[in-house]
């Protein structure tokens, strides 16, 4: 380990190295409320304005509101910037900015830091009048010196004082300012970021920050000896930058819903807070329910007499709603819902990402309850979900999980912008007239679809039920209709089935391996085939949106690989575990369902690290899946 | 003719002049148990439709599982029988969605005041324009005796075979106690003129309106109301100009007790006091606010909200 220590302020440093990279992965950590996520975020959106390609991640601590300088009050912001389209958070930080060195252990402990990273530290600890504070700089240099960092003290706070009475609300606008020298951002871009992170804010707290951000930028200029150089590659169409849970907003804004029934729980819960601030213009309303039973039901009964509406939340929500979906589902009420996953089960880690409620959307109702199930795998696919789950739902009078994840709800990037068509809105509500007789559910005999009724429509009177039910929504009394009606609920998802194609296979159309993954993990699984591929390996990577129906031709595609291999967020059992054996072995949730759709021995990789999985520890694991004799 | 009613285009069918009679409502026949006063309140109900002249495509009853939740079976309107518990959450998103419909909301006791409470105490509070009955036969009568938060205390059960071991709940106090709740009244279905004044109040009533019906069960809790049955003296008629008015109930029911029903305290301590059955409004004020005249919003076309969107896309532009 190299310190170095910063020379006083007015003595030039020697002329920076300039490092040029296709990436870098940069993080800004402290303790929770002095602000690193928003010098984060702003770092983000300006990169990805200026034409890198962007990942961000959210370090959120482990308590609400924790004591300053403890490893589990780590809190801030961590992006991947790269000169071409980045799609996952990668493997590890190469230069951290942290504004204690408690904070940056966590990142340490975690393996957050990359072996050679450059680590930018608050330097005011060394020299605390409290001797434990001193003792507590020293035990964690020690342990930070077991890696190959380079470690730049900053007197941040000193240089805050000269400008302002309370460091501590302002600290990350000095720091913004050295991150945007060292990586040569745009001040003027970051200026117009800082006055839209702070309109609400009074004149003098913009001057404030700017002040601070340029006294960091200056600081960085003469004592900071490192330049990255991560080459710009402007996009060719115009982009949009935003993290999921805005994009299923603003997409389920531009599929024509007007209704989002909601109950708070973490991670769903932002796409409600920009709902609530521009729904209304939109001619829409988020109803914030006191529960999230009733949430789903004030959605039900908007959808029922209306046009489809829409309910967020994530696991624990989920849980509470499966009986109202299960009345949706008999009643062919349209409805989306979408599931922010996080770990499970029960409360399990709210804040985290997991990909462990695919099969509890699957089966989410007792009693036979088909429905569809898709997972945007892009942030970008975030907002385009939403167009295909109102268009499914109301086409096909069925209830749409969509399934994403805290990764995609909280991390940034950069994606093309979305034309809005006046299709994919849903049509306005026809409240005309029907001719006498008809019935609530005339099912057709091929494809189980039935024109929906809407209260309001002349000679439509009719009592939608629960129980089981003929097509005139009279109760069933004979074992018949029950056969006749399921059958007509689970024809439809045949019927969507045959409307979908084979997913695409990336990489080779066949080889020795073929990894299987779902949802947010995307980018992730293709970084590490990319790398497999070009050690010479015969990968390739198949990615599923639609999981119930099922994608077809799956079958197929598994057939011209030697092994296939889910890897995914979420638990299962190592084979040489205790008691554990090939045949009890509980596997991926995704793995369980591929078995049991195609017959093929999947095998699985998962883990449930409560962050997002990094693309070497996939190369990692199918190395050690390869089949033997496979190409090496 | 297109009208527009809250955030959604109406397209109204031709006018006619049209009267609806009772029979115009009539669904499926009702399957209650003989002697049930479910029957009675489904004739009140449709009744009631025909005197208001209520077009039936526009009308909807809402109800959750139980015996009364049977109710929109055997009417020719619209209807939503639900799931236990959740008429009201249902209720809540078609009304706000459609403030043209006209919501009527059927619960028993167990739907209302048990499994469905939170429900109950927020729609009390949303003070939706929506009519919601509760039928209060005090037992769990589907599922074949099983107690309810009503049952008296003492009285036997398949649950609480030594008699239920707690003091009933009182759903006029709890219903009173809840910020925003518009409308409180309690009437009984073996009253067949105060039952229909009560449900027309209730109707007239811009706001939640809350009515509590005391209804039999002739198989598992006659004994519930029968006193009050039997005994005029046990009941007290609540008399205000503005509440339930029926003069030839004064000669059975001697007990009239003039009450101003904008006295929020008054309806509390009428609520609490169990020494009779008081029937009529016990509260009412509808300058509270109503749920969706708050949440109402100017409708958009969908290039309106095209042209939104661009500008709403604008602020995440790279």
């Amino acid at each position: 380990m190299l310190t170095e220590t910063a020379g006083p302020a007015g003595l030039e440093a020697a002329p920076p190295q300039v490092l040029t990279l296709r990436e870098h992965t940069v993080e800004i950590v402290s303790d929770s409320g002095e602000g690193a996520q928003r010098c984060g975020q702003i770092f983000g959106a300006v990169s990805a304005k200026m034409g890198n390609g962007v990942w961000t991640v959210e370090i959120i601590p482990a308590e609400i509101q924790p004591p300053p300088r403890i490893p589990e009050g780590a809190s801030g912001y961590r992006v991947r910037v790269g000169a071409g389209p980045v799609t996952n958070w990668g493997d590890a930080t190469n230069l951290a900015l942290a504004f204690n060195e408690q904070v940056l252990l966590a990142r340490h402990r975690l393996n957050a830091l990359a072996d050679d990273a450059i680590l930018l530290i608050e330097d005011k600890w060394a020299t605390h009048d409290d001797a434990d504070i001193r003792a507590a700089w020293d035990a964690a240099m020690v342990e930070l010196s077991t890696k190959h960092y380079r470690i730049i003290p900053v007197p941040m706070e000193a240089e805050c004082l000269l400008l302002v009475d309370n460091p501590r609300k302002g600290k990350n606008m000095f720091a913004l300012g050295m991150l945007a020298r060292i990586y040569g951002r745009d001040t003027d871009r970051i200026k117009d970021q800082i006055a839209f992170t702070f309109r609400k804010k009074s004149e003098a707290v913009y001057a404030s920050n700017v002040a601070l951000f340029e006294r960091g930028f200056a600081w960085a200029e003469h004592h900071v000896d490192v330049r990255i150089d991560v080459p710009i590659q402007p996009a060719t169409g115009p982009q949009v930058v935003m993290n999921g849970n805005e994009a299923i907003a603003l997409g389920a804004i531009a599929s024509g819903m007007e209704l989002c029934a909601m109950y708070p729980i973490t991670p769903a819960t932002s796409v409600s807070h920009l709902l609530s601030e521009v729904f209304e213009k939109f001619g829409g309303i988020v109803h914030q329910a006191e529960d999230e039973i009733a949430a789903a039901g004030v959605a039900i009964g908007a959808s029922y007499s209306g046009k489809c509406a829409f309910t967020v939340t994530s696991g624990p929500g989920l849980a509470l709603k499966t009986e109202f979906l299960g009345a949706a589902i008999m009643t062919e009420i349209p409805l989306v819902l979408v599931d922010v996953q996080r770990g499970g089960p029960s409360t399990g880690l709210p804040t985290k990402v997991e990909q462990s409620d695919l099969l509890a959307a699957l089966f989410a109702s007792p009693g036979d309850a088909p429905h569809v199930v898709i997972a945007p795998a892009t942030i970008e696919e975030c907002f385009h979900v939403m167009i295909t789950a109102r268009r499914i739902a109301e086409t096909f009078r069925m209830v749409v999980m969509v399934l994403t994840d805290a990764n995609l709800a909280t991390g940034v990037t950069p994606f093309a912008r979305p034309v809005p068509q006046l299709g994919w809105q849903s049509d306005p509500l026809d409240l005309s007239p029907v001719p006498e007789g008809t019935k609530a559910y005339q099912w057709d005999p091929q494809t189980g679809l039935s024109r929906r009724i809407v209260p309001g429509q002349l000679h439509g009177m009719h009592t939608l039920t629960t129980l089981s039910h003929d097509e005139g929504s009279k109760v069933a009394y004979s074992s018949g209709v029950h056969q006749r009606s399921s059958a007509a609920r689970s024809r439809k998802l045949a019927a969507l089935s045959s409307t979908l194609t084979p997913p695409a296979v990336y990489g080779d159309a066949s080889g020795d391996l073929l990894v299987v993954g779902w949802g947010s993990t995307k980018g992730a699984i293709e970084e590490a085939v990319d790398r497999l591929r070009a050690e010479g390996r015969k990968v390739s990577a198949l990615h599923l949106r639609f999981l119930s129906p099922m994608e077809p031709g799956l079958t197929a595609i598994f057939a011209r690989f030697a092994k296939v291999v889910t890897v995914e967020l979420n638990y299962s059992d190592e084979v040489g575990d205790p008691f554990v054996t090939e045949e009890n072995r509980r596997r991926g949730q995704l793995a369980f369902l591929l078995r049991a759709q195609t017959l093929v021995d999947v095998d699985c990789w998962t883990r449930v690290p409560g962050e997002p999985l990094r693309p070497g520890a996939i190369v990692e694991a199918i190395k050690n899946r390869m089949p033997k004799g496979g190409a090496a | 003719m297109t009208i527009t009613c809250g955030v959604l285009p109406v397209l109204e069918p031709e006018d006619q002049e049209h009267s609806y009679e009772m029979s115009d409502y009539e669904g499926a026949r009702a399957r209650w148990c003989p002697g049930c006063g479910d029957h009675s309140i489904l004739t009140a109900v449709q009744r009631l439709l025909a005197a208001e002249q209520l077009p039936p495509e526009k009308t909807m009853f809402v109800s959750g599982i139980g015996c009364s939740s049977r109710f929109p079976h055997y009417l020719k309107t619209y209807g939503f029988h639900g799931i236990h518990g959740r008429a009201l959450p249902v209720a809540t998103g078609i009304k706000l969605n459609r403030p043209d419909l006209e919501i009527f909301v059927v619960m028993g006791d167990g739907d209302c005041t048990s499994i469905g409470a939170g429900h109950w105490i927020h729609a009390l509070r949303y003070n939706l324009d929506i009519v919601v009955m509760l039928l209060d036969n005090g037992i769990y009568g589907l599922t074949k005796n099983q107690t309810s938060p009503t049952t008296p205390q003492g009285h036997p059960s398949n649950t609480q075979p030594h008699g239920s071991w707690l003091p009933s709940l009182n759903p006029l106090t709890t219903a009173l106690g809840v910020t925003n709740a518009s409308f409180v009244a309690q009437t009984a279905e073996w009253i067949p003129s105060h039952l229909y004044a009560t449900l027309r109040a209730a109707r007239r009533h811009k706001g939640l309106s809350f009515v509590r019906i005391l209804q039999r069960c002739p198989v598992y809790s006659s004994a519930v109301y029968m006193k009050a049955v039997q005994d005029p003296n046990r009941i007290a008629m609540l008399r205000h100009d503005d509440g339930v008015v029926v003069p030839e109930l004064d000669k059975v029911y001697k007990n009239v007790m003039s009450h101003d029903l904008h006295d929020l305290d008054a309806a509390r301590r009428i609520a609490a006091n169990l020494d009779r059955v008081h029937l009529g409004v016990l509260y009412a004020n509808e300058t509270n606010p109503r749920y969706e005249d708050l949440r109402r919003v100017a409708p958009r076309t969908a290039e309106e909200r095209l042209h939104l969107l661009e500008t709403e896309l604008d602020r995440y532009a790279v």
